[in-house]
């Protein structure tokens, strides 16, 4: 299997305690100034010891058991010493040779299709250094400014067994990882920083390399597919992968080879004395696990027929998954299908295009969106047009229409030779103006005589026998209706107006 | 037996500082020394049972920190609600 | 809550202190007015506090040590800082960056250490109590040497929050003092509970000395009459034994065979310790600026060769160098299980006898100066490191003089048991004043 891709990760994310690791300092630091969420032990000042955040230990023991680890009997913090100046005591505390758990697994599904183990080495607890800021340029350094709010959050770090066999397993893995983690309520993905990756790639047969300094989830992938690319290059031109450090550049999507300083750390760990030793196993038992992704993928299938992939997309993010069952839950019966086509298809979509999450969408208002479509009041794409409103309204902090109100603002409603009273009486509600309720003045019958008569050419095409002129016809009565007819209602009408001429 | 590269390199590693010098002074008071730590060879045992305290923990509730005065008022240089460090790249 | 004011200005002639508070504010309690010094390893807010090191010249915690705290609670004025050798890697202060202190009993000797200003302004008569800290005998020491009383408390009985760390496993802040009365009440303030140190016991100490010793098992173990220990010395301490057994205890013969390797066992871990504590000493956060035109590297590197004398880079190099990559197992793994052993031994002692006795020093203070090779200063502490190995409690009360300088003599204790050996040190003071 020589040229295979090997991946492992080190996955790092902070627990979304309300205190920090060994201080009473607040978490919430990210909208303050830099400094503000400091200590005496925090800043490592001289004299101040650590005190260990009960409910940090709690969530790693949760993380633990839905990753079906072993907790240890005994396990301790140690230090890992090195000099930097984002850390605060020379040392970060961390568990070194008696971590918290060992020897879990994650299933994924793999690229070869079906349900994947991919095996955990370790879960350990520990934490978070300072923040550096650089000033100056990258060739000429200036100095460095540093704001210590960060340091002392809790970290768990999972490390994975070597057993991905793509950039896409991997960030397969990492997605999985997140669901599990905000499943658990232990890890809030949307906080900036909040997760941090390191990664050993390698082709099968050649050195290891550990790509560090990943902060996304994309990053990921784009960072192995970078690292395959140039091993795989090297080994092309025959020569050699080194087995080294490299940092990701997120900006620039390429991996860079660190100095060869930096590989040379000998972090002398030894055992914290300030801190006693962990004896934990026994809380495994009375740890009760929420419905986890997996379990809840199958629930969607069962409960609300979703299809395989739309449930395994759907439930491959709490806040997703949560969302969907809020907007089916007035009706699951009538809106479960509907519900997850919308959502898997479209909303999401357009959500990703804005670069927005599901946070900025009232569950409220899309069971009314979804009403409207099922009941025929609009067609799916004004359907999709009434969504695009509602999320640059939420995106351009504009009030938040209702969609039947935008329906109506917009006119948006399905037009059709059968509704049209509906239509014209709610428009007359509306400006006052009297309806004329004769046939003639269905908006699809008399968008269709215009285009007859404006590309006579095209009604001849169609006479001698060409399919396609009928779709041109059917795209430009859609265009005159702004979207709004319901195109099985224009082809129907168009086939009957063309009889017509044809007879 | 240390040389005196070896306890050059651990002055790097420590990050103290050594001059010529001392190199040799220090090198042959480390070398004293750890023939005396010798005497750890002959120690024989484990440390299992030793662990009487455990489990030492602390609820998860935010106290205040200290005011960003106190925080910046030991340090040399600061910047913008920052302290200022010597430069890392 | 700090409603008086108390005026200090001692005659320091024998450079005791690094800091006085001339004006030293003080409130209502048990120790209301007392003079009180604290050695100037320990966090007192707003009075600069420098381990007696260049490397934190300048610098003011803003937070009290736990301990001077419950001072402050107590009434007790804090009249000044201490000096020590740096960051208390010494056994004279003769390794302070600002200057020895002299013995108040012979100003031509060491006062011991690394707690010496403490013991010296008690025994100079500048203040009434003080508090000193113990790595390694660094109380008892000095209150041998000075002739005064020092005990250094059961691991985790006071709160070492505050208390600038050099080996954390192996330290506790104890009381000093003039007498064992005045030992046992400074006891009684900084003794018992805080959360904020994770190693500590909630063990309150209420104890009112009793010089009731009759039935008492004293083991005399015969390593700290043996080669190295000064015969004078070892005699004087044999008589202060002779009066324990006329108050009514018995003696009986004993022997702490990981006496052997205790000594390394404890250099090792208290600098390896040491070498990760004082690695935040970069001249960022507070201390000696570092120069930040300069490469981190290149400016921390030279703030901690100008900031550390030369026993304290020693002893940073010598904890690396036994950390570091495949030396941990020959060096620290192996002092764990040897101090492990220390600890058994004891635990085997002390299930025949009460106490053991001993001298504190093999010998009486040495002349400023006099030890100069860092081994054979280090071997002086022979007869005072067990006791922190094991994290047993140990008193240190004069006891006679030889060549006109004092002698302790050294009571220690099962874990917890800082009450009997204060009050074994109690009977004794009681019997010869
Ligand atoms: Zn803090």
């Amino acid at each position: 299997m020589d040229g295979q891709v090997i991946v492992g990760l080190e996955v790092h994310c902070q627990l979304d305690t309300k205190s920090k690791l060994f201080c009473g300092c607040s978490t919430d630091y990210r909208s303050d100034g830099p400094n503000t969420h400091v200590c005496p032990v925090c800043l490592g000042l001289p004299g101040s010891m650590p005190v260990l955040n009960r409910r940090s230990i709690e969530y790693a023991m949760r993380v633990a058991k839905a990753l079906n680890c072993s907790v240890l009997e005994e396990s301790e913090f140690s230090r890992k010493n090195y000099f930097y100046p984002d850390l605060d005591k020379a040392y970060q505390i961390t568990q070194y040779d008696k971590p918290l758990a060992e020897g879990g697994y994650l299933e994924i599904e793999g690229d070869e299709g079906g349900e994947k183990r991919i095996r955990i080495t370790r879960i350990h607890v520990e934490e978070d250094p300072g923040r550096l800021v650089h000033m100056g340029t990258a060739e000429r350094g200036r100095y460095s400014l540093v704001d210590y709010n960060r340091a002392g959050i809790p970290l768990i770090e999972i490390v994975s067994e070597p057993d991905m066999r793509s950039p896409k397993e991997a960030r397969k893995f990492l997605n999985k990882l997140r669901a599990t983690l905000e499943y658990l309520s232990v890890f809030d993905s949307e906080k900036e920083g909040s997760l941090r990756v390191d990664a050993n790639i390698s082709i099968r047969g050649s050195e290891r390399v550990e790509v560090k300094n990943i902060t996304s989830y994309k990053g990921v992938e784009k960072a192995l597919t970078f690292e395959v690319t140039r091993q795989k290059n090297l080994l092309r031109r025959g020569q050699k992968v080194e087995r080294e450090t490299r940092h990701f550049l997120e900006a620039r999507g390429i991996t860079q080879s660190s100095r060869s300083k930096e590989q040379e750390h000998d972090y002398r760990y030894f055992p914290e004395p300030d801190l006693r030793p962990l004896h934990v196993h026994s809380w495994l038992q009375d740890i009760e696990l929420p419905e986890l992704p997996d379990a809840r993928r199958e629930r969607f299938i069962t409960q609300y027929g979703c299809s395989l992939n739309h449930a395994r997309t759907l439930t491959g993010d709490l806040r997703l998954a949560n969302f969907y069952e809020t907007v089916v839950s007035p009706d699951p019966v009538t809106l479960a299908t509907l519900a997850d086509t919308w959502i898997s298809d479209t909303l999401i979509g357009e959500l990703n295009y804005r670069n927005m999450n599901i946070d900025a969408v009232d569950p409220a208002a899309f069971t009314g969106l979804l009403g409207l479509l099922r009941m025929g009041v609009i067609t799916d794409k004004s359907g999709t047009e009434v969504l695009r409103v509602m999320l640059d309204q939420h995106k351009n902090h504009q009030p938040c229409e209702k969609p039947a109100v935008i329906v109506e603002r917009l006119n948006l409603r399905k037009v059709s030779a059968t509704n049209i009273g509906d239509t014209a009486a709610d428009i007359s509600a509306k400006s006052g103006v009297e309806p004329d309720l004769s046939i003639q003045s269905n908006p699809i019958v008399t968008a269709i005589t215009e285009v007859l008569t404006e590309h006579p050419g095209a009604v001849d095409d169609f006479m001698k026998g060409k399919k396609g002129a009928f779709n041109f016809l059917v795209g430009q009565v859609m265009k005159k209706t702004r979207g709004c007819a319901d195109p099985g209602e224009v082809n129907r009408l168009l086939a009957e107006e063309l009889n017509k001429e044809g007879a | 037996m240390a040389t005196e590269q070896e306890v050059h390199h651990i002055a790097e590693l420590a990050d103290v500082g050594i001059n010529t010098e001392e190199l040799s002074t220090f090198t042959h008071q480390f070398n004293a020394i750890l023939d005396y730590f010798d005497v750890l060879d002959r120690v024989k045992g484990d440390t299992a049972g030793t662990r009487d305290l455990c489990n030492v923990m602390r609820e998860d509730i935010p106290e205040p920190s200290l005011p960003r005065e106190a925080v910046l008022q030991n340090a040399a240089a600061t910047e913008d609600g920052f302290i200022k460090a010597p430069r890392v790249m | 809550m700090e409603a008086h004011t108390l005026t200090f200005e001692p005659d320091d002639r024998y450079n005791a202190f690094l800091t006085t508070c001339t004006k030293a504010p003080h409130g209502e309690g048990p120790l209301c007015g007392v003079t009180v010094a604290v050695k100037d390893n320990i966090s007192t807010q707003g009075i600069e506090t420098t381990c007696a090191s260049k490397i934190l010249k300048g610098y003011i915690p803003p937070y009290n040590a736990h301990v001077v705290w419950l001072l402050r609670q107590s009434g007790a004025a804090i009249v000044g800082k201490t000096n020590m050798d740096e960051f208390g890697m010494g056994t004279t202060t003769e390794n302070s960056a600002f200057g020895p202190t002299l013995n108040p009993r012979d100003t031509g000797r060491v006062p011991g250490g690394s707690s010496g200003g403490s013991a010296a302004a008690i025994a100079g008569g500048m203040v009434r109590m003080a508090l000193g800290t113990d790595t390694g005998g660094s109380i008892r020491c000095p209150a041998a040497f000075c002739g005064i009383v020092g005990m250094k408390p059961t691991y985790g009985r006071v709160s070492r929050y505050g208390l600038i760390a050099y080996a954390n496993s192996l330290e506790q802040i104890g009381p000093m003092a003039q007498n064992v009365s005045d030992v046992s009440t400074l006891m009684g303030v900084i003794a018992g509970y805080d959360r904020r140190d994770s190693t500590l016991q909630d063990r309150p100490y209420t104890h009112t000395p009793s010089a009731d010793i009759k039935g008492l098992r004293i083991g005399i173990p015969k390593e700290y009459f043996g080669a190295g220990v000064d015969p004078a010395v070892a005699g004087a301490v044999t008589k202060a034994i002779g009066r324990l057994e006329e108050l009514g205890a018995t003696t009986l013969p004993c022997s702490i065979p990981s006496m052997e390797y205790a000594l390394a066992a404890y250099y090792v871990t208290c600098t390896c310790e040491a070498s990760s504590n004082l690695a935040r000493f970069d001249g960022v956060r507070y201390g000696p600026a570092a120069d930040t035109k300069k490469s981190w590297h290149d400016a921390f590197r030279e703030v901690r060769r100008a900031g550390f004398g030369t026993e304290v880079r020693r002893r940073i190099m010598l904890g690396t160098f036994a950390l570091s990559s495949g030396y941990y197992g020959k060096y620290y793994a192996k002092a764990q299980i040897a101090r492990e052993n220390v600890k058994k031994d004891f635990a085997r002692i002390f299930s025949d006898v009460d106490v053991l006795a001993g001298p504190t020093m093999p010998t009486i203070a040495f002349k400023l100066g006099e030890k100069s090779d860092p081994l054979a200063m280090y071997l002086t502490d022979i007869l005072t490191v067990p006791v922190n190995l094991a994290g047993i409690p140990a008193i240190s009360v004069p006891c006679g003089k030889v060549e006109g300088m004092p002698v302790g003599l050294q009571i220690m204790g099962r874990p917890w048991e800082d009450e009997r050996v204060i009050d074994v040190a109690y009977a004794y003071e009681q019997a010869v004043s």
